[in-house]
Formats: structure tokens, sequence, C-alpha cells
């Protein structure tokens, strides 16, 4: 008798333009005409470069073989790389020394690890190792003199090897500089907030390569006579400048997230300023401006090529001069699409890990 | 007890005292500081007089004795010309690509950032994977990579291809028609400024209108009617007063008409890419950071999607747009700096370049570099500041 129905009727699957591929394909690339048009001219567009790309770079392209005349293929010349890639990695440093740059950078690779990794739970000693001890084996392995390892001249030193020297020593110096400048510019006394200001500003304002000109010209006049400075140390100093200054405006940015409440109640609990900024308001401040520290040094680590202009023969300018050799004459495409892709490798892995710990970090400070 | 609080009250109160303390300090910063400009100041001056070089500014009047590439709105001979026109050129130079660059950069980034948000997964990825490549690439090695292996490449000037019946590219750069004027000219460019006031003030009188009326009036095509037709009029009343160079060859190359420099295509190119990948993520984040409600209230009172998006959305989203905005100018501004390395004329390239390693006057030529840099930022960030506070919310 019951005409009504006591059990519940399944669910109809949603209606297949809507759902799975089909759905998806429709809703974000055919939803109108227009949209359809700027699919299919994206798809072309995308399998001309492709194709393009690929037969350049790997399907045409030459790799084996040590001289020019190897390259009979129409797509790029890696032989041009292959030959030279030691001197691109490490520019003039001697063949039979090279071995010292591999162990500074496993050396260097064990210390990140355990700064970054969360395996690592206690970071006092590889911060110690790597802001202390390390610096101080890199520059005795580097450069030699001492424990029987011949002197190797900074001149010497290029290609990759230099870029990362040049990148890693400027943010050891920036790091701590900047920290500094941000806490002057934040001081209540006028005259060390105004040096600092002025400082960074000034900084801020001008072109690396204008500070770069200045260390390379005017830091010789500047310095006693007999006091001499090597072309590398030169370019240390405008490079750490520089990137203090940017530093300072990351760090004080991370200072002004901290509620002024901290510093009262450390104050309160009677810590001096000094006290108070080490264990309470810096590593606060520091944890959160992580991220934009991260993309500083992507920021830097990409500057390091203008040393190129004051003639250091860094990553850039060591592939730049082999462009120049007459045996290789032509060889600019696959020199410069060999320098971004080792750049791009870098800064892409960086900027990828900066987010990371951005995600990681959203916790208590942003709700 | 009264040992310990007559120690913490009287006895140390002058050296405990925070305001005693701050004076202090910051007697020792001045005096460590004037300390250090004098040791530096008397190192340098040792060494210039040891070197022979006389400092002063007198080096501006002597004749720069090289020549430049690329020379714009100005003459310039090697023999007569003086460092302090190789400083105006250079300036001028910056100025023209860091201009062009900023319109070419803000236009790129503004496409890309939009197309970035489109719904459309397959545009939205080419943006994503243009942003991301261009901003993890050295700016420099990509100036390199234009002028070497996209611009150095191309025909030589004897083989140049031919593009339509006026246009010829080679590896010495573009070659396209120039407009010679001839008497009388000077009436369109009077005509081009009388469209533009115009424009202002049919612009004012529509608002007023519709505030009063509510009836709108189309400004935009009527702006660029009037930019149009009054110049076009003034043509044909003066009777085309101008003659067209067409660039053609002879015997030693192309002549006539304008031609793009090589370095100049370069820089322009390099720089506009790379800012306009970052301009387009801050347009993205600009857009996002507009809630989604505003639409959908805008749409749900009748209004048109573009009109949407002209009236409510920009509007708003610029707000968060133009501050980082306006450090990506001063980049750019910064980075034509990077000119040096593909030999393009601009100040740094040529004054603190070309000039510094003539005179060796390194303090002057480098102060003054920076003191135009410093200038320029100064006066981009005040422009956008004003901008800024022209489109900032008003608040009650």
């Amino acid at each position: 008798m019951a005409i009504v129905k006591t059990e519940r009727h399944p669910d109809l699957p949603p209606p297949a333009s809507e759902a799975g591929v089909i759905g998806w394909l429709r809703n974000n690339l055919v939803s109108s005409p227009l949209n359809a048009i700027l699919t299919v001219i994206s798809i072309y567009v995308i399998w001309v470069a492709l194709s393009n790309l690929l037969s350049y770079a790997f399907i045409n392209a030459n790799f084996a073989g040590d001289t020019r005349a190897d390259c009979t293929d129409s797509g790029a010349c890696w032989v041009f790389i292959k030959v030279r890639f030691g001197q691109i990695m490490y520019g003039f440093y001697p063949a039979e020394e090279r071995w010292r740059v591999d162990i500074g950078y496993v050396l260097g690779a064990i210390g990140l690890f355990g700064i970054l990794s969360d395996w690592v739970k206690n970071k006092k000693w590889p911060t110690i190792y790597m802001f202390a001890i390390y610096p101080v084996i890199c520059y005795f392995l580097f450069s030699g003199g001492y424990f029987g390892l011949p002197t190797v001249e900074t001149s010497e030193w290029g290609g990759l090897f230099l870029t990362l020297v040049l990148a890693s020593v400027s943010i050891f110096v920036a790091l701590p500089l900047g920290v500094v400048l941000a806490l002057g510019r934040r001081s209540e006394m006028p005259v060390v907030r105004m040096l600092c200001v002025g400082f960074i500003e000034l900084i801020r304002g001008v072109p690396l390569i204008t500070v770069l000109f200045m260390a390379s010209v005017m830091l010789p006049l500047f310095m006693p006579e007999g006091v001499n400075f090597d072309k590398l140390v030169r370019a240390l100093v405008g490079m750490s400048l520089f990137s203090a200054a940017y530093m300072a405006e990351v760090v004080r940015g991370g200072l002004q997230a901290i509620p002024k409440g901290q510093m009262e109640a450390s104050n309160s609990l009677g810590l001096g300023f000094w006290q108070a900024m080490r264990l309470i308001i810096l590593p606060q401040a520091l944890k959160i401006s992580i991220p934009s520290i991260v993309n500083t040094f992507i920021g830097l680590f990409k500057d390091t090529t203008l040393v190129l202009i004051i003639g250091l023969l860094d990553l850039l300018s060591i592939v730049k001069a082999g462009t120049t050799d007459k045996e290789w004459l032509g060889m600019a495409t696959e020199g410069y699409v060999f320098v971004a892709a080792t750049f791009w490798v870098f800064c892409f892995g960086m900027s990828r890990y900066s987010i990371w710990l951005e995600n990681k970090l959203h916790t208590g400070h942003k709700r | 007890m009264t040992t310990d609080v007559q120690g913490l009250g009287a006895g140390d109160s002058k050296l405990r005292d925070p305001r005693v303390r701050a004076i202090f300090y910051q007697i020792l910063v001045i005096v460590l500081f004037v300390a250090f400009v004098a040791y530096v100041g008397s190192n340098t001056a040792e060494n210039l007089e040891k070197r022979g070089i006389a400092s002063g500014l007198g080096f501006l009047q002597q004749p720069s004795g090289f020549g430049i590439g690329i020379v714009l709105l100005m003459d310039y001979s090697s023999q007569t010309s003086t460092h302090f026109d190789v400083l105006l050129i250079g300036i001028i130079n910056t100025l023209a690509v860091s201009i062009s660059g900023i319109f070419l950069a803000t236009l790129i980034g503004f496409v890309f950032g939009v197309l970035r948000l489109s719904k459309n997964w397959v545009v939205n990825r080419i943006a994503y994977v243009y942003i991301e490549v261009v901003r993890n690439i050295p700016l420099l090695v990509q100036l390199l990579f234009w002028y070497f292996a996209v611009l150095g490449v191309l025909p030589r000037v004897k083989e140049s291809a031919q593009i339509g019946e006026n246009f010829y590219v080679n590896n010495r750069g573009i070659n396209f028609p120039s407009i010679i004027p001839s008497d009388g000219f000077w009436l369109i460019p009077v005509a081009l400024l009388v469209a533009f006031v115009l424009s202002v003030f049919v612009s004012k009188w529509a608002r007023k209108r519709q505030d009063l009326t509510g009836q709108p009036f189309p400004v935009f095509w009527a702006s660029v009617g009037l930019i149009i037709i009054l110049p076009v009029i003034a043509t044909f009343i003066m009777g085309l007063p101008y003659t067209i160079d067409y660039p053609s060859f002879s015997r030693f190359g192309l002549r006539g008409g304008w031609v793009l420099e090589p370095e100049f295509l370069a820089l322009l190119i390099g720089l506009s890419v790379y800012t306009g990948a970052f301009i387009a993520e801050i347009v993205r984040s600009g857009i996002n950071s507009v809630s989604h409600g505003q639409s959908e209230a805008a749409h749900s009172l009748g209004i048109r999607p573009g009109l949407t998006t002209r009236l409510v959305v920009l509007p708003q989203a610029l707000r968060v747009i133009v501050p980082p905005l306006t450090s990506q100018y001063l980049n750019l501004v910064k980075n034509s700096s990077l000119a040096t390395a593909i030999g393009y004329a601009d100040v740094t390239a040529i004054f603190a370049g070309t000039s510094l390693n003539q005179t060796g006057q390194a303090i002057e030529v480098i102060g003054i570099t920076m003191l135009f840099y410093l200038s320029i930022s100064l006066i981009i960030s005040m422009f956008m500041n004003w901008y800024n506070k022209r489109i900032a919310l008003v608040e009650r």
C-alpha cells in the first residue's frame, strides 16, 4: 500500500560534464569561447617552445668529442662546456689542489645539514661550527700556505667556487652587521640612528656597481701607505656592505613585528637591553625574518655576477671569457644557457626552501 | 639592607641613569666617527698627493677625448666635448633606457600578473613558468644572453633581414624610417598638448556631470579621439610639414632613418623582462588581496565584470601594488647601470668607467654618480608617495 519510498535513493553520480577529467577540462580550459581560443594558442606556444628547446638542448645536441669540429649536429654544442668544465667549476685553481675545494664543499654541506635539518634537534653546535669554526677551516684550506698545503693566490680562484665564496662570505659578514644596523636604526639615540639611517639609505639608493667601483677604486686610496688589499677582498668589502644595508631592513621588519610588551616584560624581569635583545627579542625577530633573509640571500647570490665588471673570474665571467676563445667562437648561447641553468637551480631551490620554511614557521605570530 | 638601597640609589645614580649613558654613548660614537673620517681623509689626501692627482671638480671642464657609441639630444665630439658633456650624455642615456624600461616592464608585469590569475590552467602555467624562470636567473646573465646570444647572431648589415617595406634587422640594430620635421611642424606637438589638456577637462566635466545627474560619459574614448584627431587635423592644416627618411643601402651599408642599437635593445629587453616578472608577482598578490566578497557584491549590484574589475577590484588592488611597485622601479633604474657590461653608454659606463679611468678622479666621479642615482631614487619615491597618497583609502 505504501507509495512513499522508505529507503533512501542512492546518490546520482555528478554529471559527466562537471566532474572528473572532462569536467576539469571543461571548467579550466574551454569554459568560454575566449578561453578556448587562449587554450589553443597557449598549447601551440608551449609546443613550439618545448620542441625547439628539446631539440636544441638534447635531441640534436652534441655531447661527444672534445673539439669544436666534433659539433656536427644542429643543436647545442655541450662539448664546449664539457671541455671547460673544470675551469667553470674551479677557475684557475691548480688541478691537483682542487680536492681542497671539494673538502670545503663537503664540510659546508655537513654544517648546513646540521643547521637546516629537522633531525638535528640541538642547533647550538652546528651554529657554532658554521659561524666560528668552518670559516677558519675554509680560509686555511682554500688559500693554503700552512700545514704543508701549497699557497693558492686568490687571483687563481674562479668559476662556481668563487661565486660561492663571494656569496657565503658576504652573507656571513652582512648578517651580524645588518642586525647591528637595524638595532641602530631603531635606537633612541639620535646620533646613532642618524648614522645608521644615513648608511642604509645611501647604500640602498645606489646601484651595486657603483659600490663595487667604490670598493675597487677608492678603498686603496682610503688605506695608509703600504696596505694593499687584493681584488677579491675589495669585492668582498663592497658586497658585504651592500648586502648589510639590505639585511638591516629585513631584520628591522622582523624587529617591528615583535610586540612592545616583549621588551617591557624583559625589562620588568630585570634584563638589561643587550640581555633582552639576545635572549628574548632577537631570537623571535630573526626567526620570523628567516624567509626574507633567504630571499635577500638569493638576491645577493644573483648579484655576485656583477664582479664580472671589476674583473673577477666568477662563474659568469669565466664562461664569458671562454666564449671569446678563438677556438670556440659562436658558443655564446651554450655558455649563457649553462650559466643561467646553474644559477636557476640554486636560486629556485632556495626560493622553494624559503616558501616551505615560511609555511613551517607560520605558527604563533600570524593568526 | 640600607647599604643595598643606597648602592642602587645614590652612589651609582649618575652612571646608571639611561639619559647620561645615552649622551655618553653618542659622544663616543661621534668621536669614533670623526676619528674614522679624519683617518680616511688624511690617508686619501696623502695618497692623492703621491699620485699627483689634484682633487676638485676642475676635471669636468677638460676635453674628454674619447668616442661614445650612443648620443641622444646632444652634440658630441671627442675633441671639443668635456667630461661634463660625458656626464650629461650618460644621464640622458640612463634616463632614456630607464623610462622606456619602466613602461615596458609595467606592461609585461600587468599582463603576466593577470594571466597568472587566469582560471585557464594552461595560460596560468605559462605565466608561472615565465615568472619562475626569469626571477631566478641573474639579470647580468640575461643581459649578456640577449646581447651576445640573441641580438649578436642576427645577420650582418649587408644581409639584413627585411621586414615589410622599410624595416631592416641586423646585428647592428633595427633600422626604421624616421620623420624629419620641416616648417610648421610645431603645430603637431602643440595640438597634442591641447588634446591632453582638453581630455583632462573632459574627464573633470564628466565626473561632475555624473555626480549631479548619474549620466556616465565615455571619457576614455572621447580622450582617445581627441588625442588622435587634433594632431591629424594639425598635420593637414600645415600641409604635411615633414619628410620621411627611409633607410636604404649605400656603399657603406645602411644609411638614413633611425636605428635602435643592439646595446639599447638588449638592455631594454633584459631590464623589462626581468623587472616584469617581479611586477607580475606584485600584481598577482595585489589582486589576490582584494577579498572575493568585493567582486561578488559588485556582481550582485548588477555591475558588469569589466566594470567590476575597473571600479571595484583594481582601485583596491592598487593600494597594495603601489609600494612594492615603487621599489621595483627603483631597482630598474639602479639595474640599468649593468649597461657597462654590454657597452651601452649610460652614466656608469662612460662617466664612472671611461672618464674615471682617464682622469683618475675616483672620489669626485664616484661621488657624482652616486649622487645622481640617489636623486633619481628620491624623485621616484616622492612621485610614487604622492600617487600612493592619492589612491590611499580615505578613512573617517
